[in-house]
């Protein structure tokens, strides 16, 4: 029992980092219908920035104010930055293939998703890096019993006012308001007075500052980087987006939950090298059974 | 323009050639091993890899040119193929059936793969079913990776005997004249490229080719005309998953092994739907190039360009930032991005996409 409780625990954990990736993907989605595959490699990137800042500022060392004052800093930089870079791409690449065949920002994507991957291939090498280890590693849970440390923690306490905070702004302040209007409908919210390549990025904006911030928590939670880490976790975000209804941001969240307990379950009872097959087994599953995905949306096909 | 006048000769050649450029590729590159001799080396088994591409991207192009659906799953279809191929071939396995048999089996195999996965889930609107092709590819590779005693796990399954092994035709050993002279598999995959062109040309003009197109265009539409939107959807996902498989075989006997599983990853699919959409979704011709520029980009320019480099001793110190194989991602990427920034419907548009085009921008 004891055991199995400490796999769901440490697959919330997971879970609400994959949550925090899927949300950058399924804003984008929700607002202009791109799948956009460079947000992987972004959130690489942020990674890499948020690696050379730790050595900069020398936090490795710092004491325990200094590495909550560091963390704090590190989210906020490197949100800010993988922000205004999603902002960035979505002027230059994006934004010009707003009316071209749909397929057309998707193949951009990929494109932009391998000038990522080169950028950092260059910053930090070709083989794996390990990020420092700022937290404590001791149990906050006392000896024996459920192993909490500091680390999850960390996870839990970026996560949750991010994923508040930005359901605060979806729902009540104007942004949100015109966030909502164009993802129903551009035309119309064109119509409204909505300026809508400003909304769309904004949603860019918010969805990379996500990225970011998931890309330090990544670093401190996993302590490995890589210039190639951007694919498969994008892939496990991506696939939560999906599962939880893409588009939706609550979805989102689930999905991330559901993908993170599936793989530490899976990876117990099975083995770690099984479980990418049952996650993605278990989303053909559940989309067979309900196509929109757990918390979709059910739209009706129009002439 | 107009105001020069020209040799008669050469205003008449454009349309022509543009005609007949598949009778004139083919002549060319029938007749080429007995005019390069390199064909008979290293070159000969990277054309040979280059033809299969291009049956692979011919394939994923009924799907995602012809009918509309994104799949991002090809690669494990060609995966099955191969691995199927392997299994049936295999000296440490009690089938080895030969080459032909063997391919007929895998190529079956991959449409009813195609057709399980198919049925319960083309029903899924666009990105849905995108993602459920992702996922099946991750499966068949974790697969291929884990069942060992079926796969060979990482080390895949070899050797793959030649085709023809043990027949002698002619007085030649067919078996190892496949094995020893890369000019045997150059002339086989090309034919089973050309039958495949030849083969979806016809397909895409014949009712369930205009009904592919049908249902990309409208479905809603093409359903109210009496077309049958999921049967017609199933008969291309199981059509496209049959032609990659076909491919994966030709793969694996060319090679002589399945290589490891990495080989049949989400990368080779992304690559494929590059190529496809790259050179003219629904486009046979703009597929072919498209699969050509992005392996011509790899294996011939990108060497190339290195050892200029360092025949021009720019960069003494080796560093990876002054070699064209350091930039090759950020120019790949920069190449896709160009060329949809300002050709959206791919190097060599379809017809009847190209006089859509031309209709919104005369």
């Amino acid at each position: 029992m004891q055991f199995f409780l400490q796999q769901c625990l440490i697959g919330l954990t997971n879970g609400a980092l994959v949550a925090l990736v899927a949300l950058g993907y399924t804003m984008v989605y929700g607002i202009i219908g791109l799948i956009n595959f460079a947000h992987g490699d972004l959130i690489m990137l942020g990674a890499c920035l948020a690696l050379s800042l730790v050595g900069l500022l020398g936090l490795a060392g710092a004491g325990m104010a200094g590495t909550v004052a560091g963390v704090v800093f590190l989210v906020v930089a490197c949100g800010t930055f993988c922000g205004l870079l999603n902002v960035a791409v979505d002027r230059f690449v994006y934004r010009p293939l707003r009316t071209a065949p749909k397929l057309a920002p998707l193949v951009s994507a990929i494109g932009v998703s391998f000038i990522f991957m080169n950028v950092g291939l260059f910053w930090i090498g070709p083989a794996d890096r390990s990020f420092p280890d700022l937290l404590p590693a001791g149990n906050l849970l006392g000896d024996d019993g459920l192993r909490f440390a500091a680390k999850d923690l960390l996870v839990v306490a970026v996560v949750v006012p991010l994923m508040v905070l930005l359901s605060v702004l979806v729902r009540a302040t104007p942004l949100g308001r015109a966030m909502r209007a164009v993802s129903q409908d551009q035309t119309a919210a064109m119509l409204v007075g909505i300026d809508v390549d400003r909304v769309i990025a904004a949603t860019f904006f918010i969805g990379g500052f996500l990225g970011g911030a998931a890309s330090v928590i990544y670093g401190l939670y996993i302590n490995t980087i890589g210039f190639q880490m951007g694919f498969q976790n994008g892939l496990y975000a991506f696939t939560a987006a999906v599962l939880g209804g893409i588009g939706s941001i609550p979805g989102a969240v689930v999905g991330g939950l559901v993908i993170g307990l599936v793989r530490s379950l899976a990876s117990a009872a099975v083995g770690e090298r099984w479980t990418g097959a049952i996650v993605f087994t278990i989303l053909i599953v559940i989309l067979v059974f309900r196509p929109e995905g757990l918390l979709g949306r059910r739209t009706r096909e129009k002439v | 323009m107009a105001a020069t006048p020209r040799a008669p000769v050469r205003p008449a050649l454009r349309p022509w050639l543009r005609a007949h450029w598949d009778v004139v590729a083919l002549v060319a590159l029938a007749a080429a091993p007995a005019l390069v001799p390199a064909l008979g080396g290293a070159l000969g088994g990277q054309m040979t890899t280059l033809f299969i591409s291009c049956i692979l991207a011919l394939g994923l192009n009924v799907m995602v040119g012809y009918t509309g659906l994104v799949h991002l799953g090809i690669a494990a279809f060609f995966g099955i193929g191969a691995y199927a191929a392997a299994i049936l071939t295999v000296p440490m396995n009690p089938f080895q059936l030969g080459f032909a048999p063997a391919a007929v089996l895998a190529t079956a195999l991959c449409a009813g793969v195609g057709l399980a996965l198919g049925a319960p889930t083309l029903r899924l609107r666009g990105d849905y079913l995108a993602i459920v092709t992702l996922g099946f590819g991750e499966v068949v590779k974790v697969m291929l990776r884990n069942l060992e005693q079926i796969t060979g796990g990482m080390k895949g399954l070899n050797p793959v005997p030649p085709p023809g092994a043990g027949v002698t035709l002619g007085g030649i050993d067919l078996g190892r004249a496949f094995a020893t002279d890369p000019r045997w598999f150059y002339y086989l995959s090309l034919a089973v490229l050309a039958a495949v062109v030849v083969a979806l040309r016809r397909l895409e003009r014949s009712r369930l080719g205009r009904a592919w197109v049908a249902v990309r265009e409208d479905e809603l539409a093409a359903t109210a005309m009496g077309v049958s939107a999921t049967r017609v959807k199933l008969s291309a996902f199981a059509l496209s998953s049959a032609v990659a498989g076909l491919a994966g075989c030709l793969y694996a006997a060319s090679l002589s092994t399945t290589a490891d599983p990495n080989a049949y990853d989400f990368n080779r699919s992304i690559m494929v739907l590059c190529a496809v959409i790259l050179g003219g979704l629904g486009s046979i011709p703009g597929t072919l190039l498209g699969v050509a520029i992005l392996v011509g980009f790899d294996t011939v320019l990108a060497p190339w360009a290195d050892a200029w480099i360092q025949e021009m001793r720019i960069n003494p110190s080796g560093s990876s930032l002054l070699s064209f194989s350091g930039w090759r991602l950020a120019v790949f990427g920069t190449a896709l991005v160009l060329v949809m920034r300002y050709r959206p419907e791919g190097l060599v548009p379809a017809r009847r996409e190209a006089a859509q085009v031309s209709e919104v921008r005369p």
